[in-house]
């Protein structure tokens, strides 16, 4: 096992291969999507819509990412999530403000954050295990908040959610010729906005640095000098966070609590981070990379639906074969880095991006 | 005489856990009402006698998490990693199952057909988990997100969308009981997949094999053991494990629902192997603490259901006593408590010397 591990540790970069191939086959699936169907996917709406719904996924998926790269996992985001959006909604709909939602939101993350946080890394106790009580927590709690569904009734905060930003330019003639503009909601910007935030933060301070070096191996990590335990900490604390976020951003789309909420997203959230590159094991991922992964799951899903296979199966079945396909092309790059193999298995024009 | 004691604690202090979590239940129960452990006799619709009580829908409701907590024990112990595919897998067996004995007429011949078909389903499932994990090196977890997403959408695609209903006195013999038998079926048939794979365990040495990979991969490989194939029948055999869960749970209700057959099974599975005292990270193992584990879960669901806690928020609480039962048996714990215990009576120690 430890052998295994320090052999495939040794370079931190690789992780812009992986993203590149996921890059392209989002962008090939797309446009030959774009190219058999045409139809909505000739609209860029499709894409906004995409974004649209799936805003808190991201979210999810970028705090998710920070856990991975830094070794760990996180399980309970979803409940998180959930139990975020039912608070809120009781909470504005018993006289509350949209800002003490937002600041009930951001701590009840933060408090999943500090509380997974504590337990992972100062009590060393296995990640799996905290952060399922965590999602069970978070899901029964949900159901002690409300049992019965709930539909957001504050105006003000109505309107947020039907405020959207327009971009006509990326709109389209309607048959009756009148131009329908794009539409994006608000919750797309605080997404990419994150996603932005991660980037950086992964890619040029210190914190984002330590993030890879202790995911890649944390015990010489520990001996270069970096604080591991507060490292695994913040990265926690991070993807609470996070999922706090994300619980406001979900209100936002659907405006609904309900005991089902975001139900599966940890495990979509993971999918997503997996497609993009990142590896369970740590020390490689992008945040990117997180974000073509989400885009790529759902246009699987828009796909086989506008194919004709309407039976509900195909929908996971398809996602399932594709992750599939994900993952044993993740395998076969890995174990063919640093022998060579790998330059006999690219195409030519793939080469050349090898090298940057 | 002491040092042989001594060595018998350190050989089985690892079933301390889950022993002390059931005695903490027990004692608990106790307390509160002492007629929680009375079993009485009855006769049921059918007209035989049987016994009934809580100690007994505890036994009886806890056996397929009992099965599947045995193979996830072995899984992990190989592998270092939990395969959370294992109710979409039930569900897919109990799907196969139900498919067979509506084919035809059910008699004892066709439920023996339908569990051989299904254990060869499970079985085949379980070997695509396996090759993952053994040939292409995936971490166990995320090679079974595969069929963790599309597992339960197969299990519809089988049956063609329908939830169908195998009625038949042979099927509520196996779900419930067997006429003039007072116990349970399912705790006899837990009682005997006990019985079996302790004897595998007796005449091979699969045990030993197991824990070598587990322990050190690449020195198990060294010393000749096939590491590939050990991976490989660990996953084939939590599939048989989840075929004879599946068949239990499609037998209770006489019927299969593909969306809520052992629904977060793969969860409960997981703890109870880490209640059972086993490392998540592989190595030595030991199924009857994994099988004490599931007892002490389903103990725990039972005395909150009697304390009248609404189904839907047993998980926070369940999660609460989760969360303690880990911090206490945390080693950072551990070793805080043994300093305490060491200072405490080394106090005493230095009281006496100094009174002397």
């Amino acid at each position: 096992m430890k052998n295994r591990d320090l052999k495939r540790r040794e370079p931190l970069t690789d992780t812009q291969l992986l993203l590149t191939i996921t890059i392209c086959i989002f962008f090939t699936m797309y446009f030959a999507a774009m190219a058999i169907w045409g139809g909505g996917f000739l609209r860029w709406q499709q894409v906004f819509d995409m974004l649209n719904n799936n805003a808190a996924l991201i979210i999810v998926a970028c705090g998710l990412t920070v856990v991975m790269i830094g070794g760990g996992i996180d399980i309970s985001v979803g409940g998180v999530t959930a139990l975020v959006v039912m608070s809120c909604i009781v909470h504005m709909n018993n006289g509350g403000s949209i800002f003490t939602a937002a600041l009930l939101a951001l701590s009840i993350g933060l408090c999943f954050g500090l509380v997974h946080g504590f337990l992972i890394s100062y009590l060393e106790i296995q990640p799996f295990i905290i952060t399922l009580a965590g999602m069970f927590f978070a899901r029964g709690m949900t159901t002690i908040v409300s049992l019965e569904p709930q539909k957001i009734a504050h105006e003000g905060f109505q309107q947020l959610m039907k405020t959207k930003i327009e971009i006509p330019w990326l709109g389209y003639i309607a048959k009756k010729g009148n131009l329908i503009p794009a539409r994006m909601e608000i919750g797309v910007v605080v997404a990419l906005l994150i996603v932005l935030i991660i980037f950086f933060v992964l890619k040029k301070t210190r914190l984002g640095r330590n993030f890879y070096a202790m995911g890649g191996n944390s015990q010489s990590a520990l001996m270069l000098g970096v604080n591991v335990k507060r490292t695994r900490f913040y990265s926690y604390l991070i993807s609470g966070v996070l999922s706090g976020i994300a619980g406001f951003v979900f209100m936002m789309h659907t405006g609904a609590g309900n005991a089902t909420n975001a139900a599966g997203a940890e495990m979509n959230a993971i999918a997503s981070a997996i497609i993009g590159g990142t590896l369970l094991s740590g020390g490689v991922g992008n945040v990117i990379g997180t974000l073509f992964g989400t885009l790529t799951l759902t246009t699987i899903k828009a796909i086989v639906t506008t194919s004709g296979l309407r039976d509900p199966w195909w929908q996971s079945i398809t996602t399932g074969a594709m992750l599939c396909f994900f993952i044993l092309l993740q395998s076969l790059v890995l174990s063919n880095r640093g022998k060579g193999g790998l330059k006999k298995m690219l195409p030519q024009w793939l080469k050349v991006t090898q090298k940057d | 005489m002491a040092k042989q004691t001594k060595i018998n604690w350190s050989k089985h202090s690892q079933l301390l856990v889950p022993l002390l979590s059931i005695a903490l239940i027990v004692l608990f129960n106790a307390f509160r009402d002492p007629s929680f452990f009375s079993i009485e006799i009855t006769t049921n619709n059918a007209g035989s006698t049987v016994l009934t009580g809580n100690l007994i829908s505890i036994l009886n409701g806890a056996s397929e998490l009992a099965i599947l907590a045995m193979g996830m024990t072995l899984v992990t112990a190989a592998c270092g990693g939990q395969d959370i595919s294992v109710g979409a897998l039930a569900a897919i067996a109990g799907s196969m199952f139900v498919k067979v004995l509506r084919a035809g007429e059910i008699t004892p011949g066709t439920i023996a057909l339908g569990f051989v078909a299904c254990c060869a389903v499970a079985m085949a499932f379980g070997a695509f988990n396996g090759t993952l994990v053994s040939v292409f090196k995936i971490q166990p977890m995320i090679a079974t997100l595969v069929l963790f997403t599309c597992g339960r959408s197969v299990a519809y695609w089988i049956n063609g969308g329908a939830t169908p209903t195998v009625e038949s006195p042979l099927i509520t013999a196996i779900g419930s009981f067997i006429p003039g038998v007072p116990v349970p079926t399912p705790i006899i048939i837990v009682i005997i997949t006990a019985i079996v794979l302790a004897l595998v365990f007796k005449f091979t040495s699969l045990g030993l094999y197991t824990q070598a990979v587990g322990i050190n991969q690449r020195a198990a490989r060294l010393n000749g053991i096939n590491t590939t194939s050990i991976k490989l029948l660990s996953f084939m055999i939590l599939g048989v494990c989840c075929a004879i869960a599946g068949v239990i749970a499609v037998s209770r209700l006489s019927l299969i629902n593909h969306e809520t057959l052992l629904l977060d099974i793969e969860m409960d599975a997981i703890l109870a192997v880490a209640i059972g005292g086993n490392a998540l990270g592989g190595g030595k193992f030991k199924v009857a603490g994994s099988v004490l584990g599931a007892y002490a879960i389903q103990a725990l669901t039972i005395t909150l259901y009697a304390m009248k806690v609404p189904s839907t928020d047993v998980k926070a609480y369940k999660a609460i006593v989760i969360i303690l039962i880990v911090v206490i048996g945390s080693p950072v714990v551990k070793a805080k408590l043994n300093q305490l215990w060491k200072k405490l009576r080394e106090g005493k120690h230095g009281k006496e010397v100094a009174q002397a």
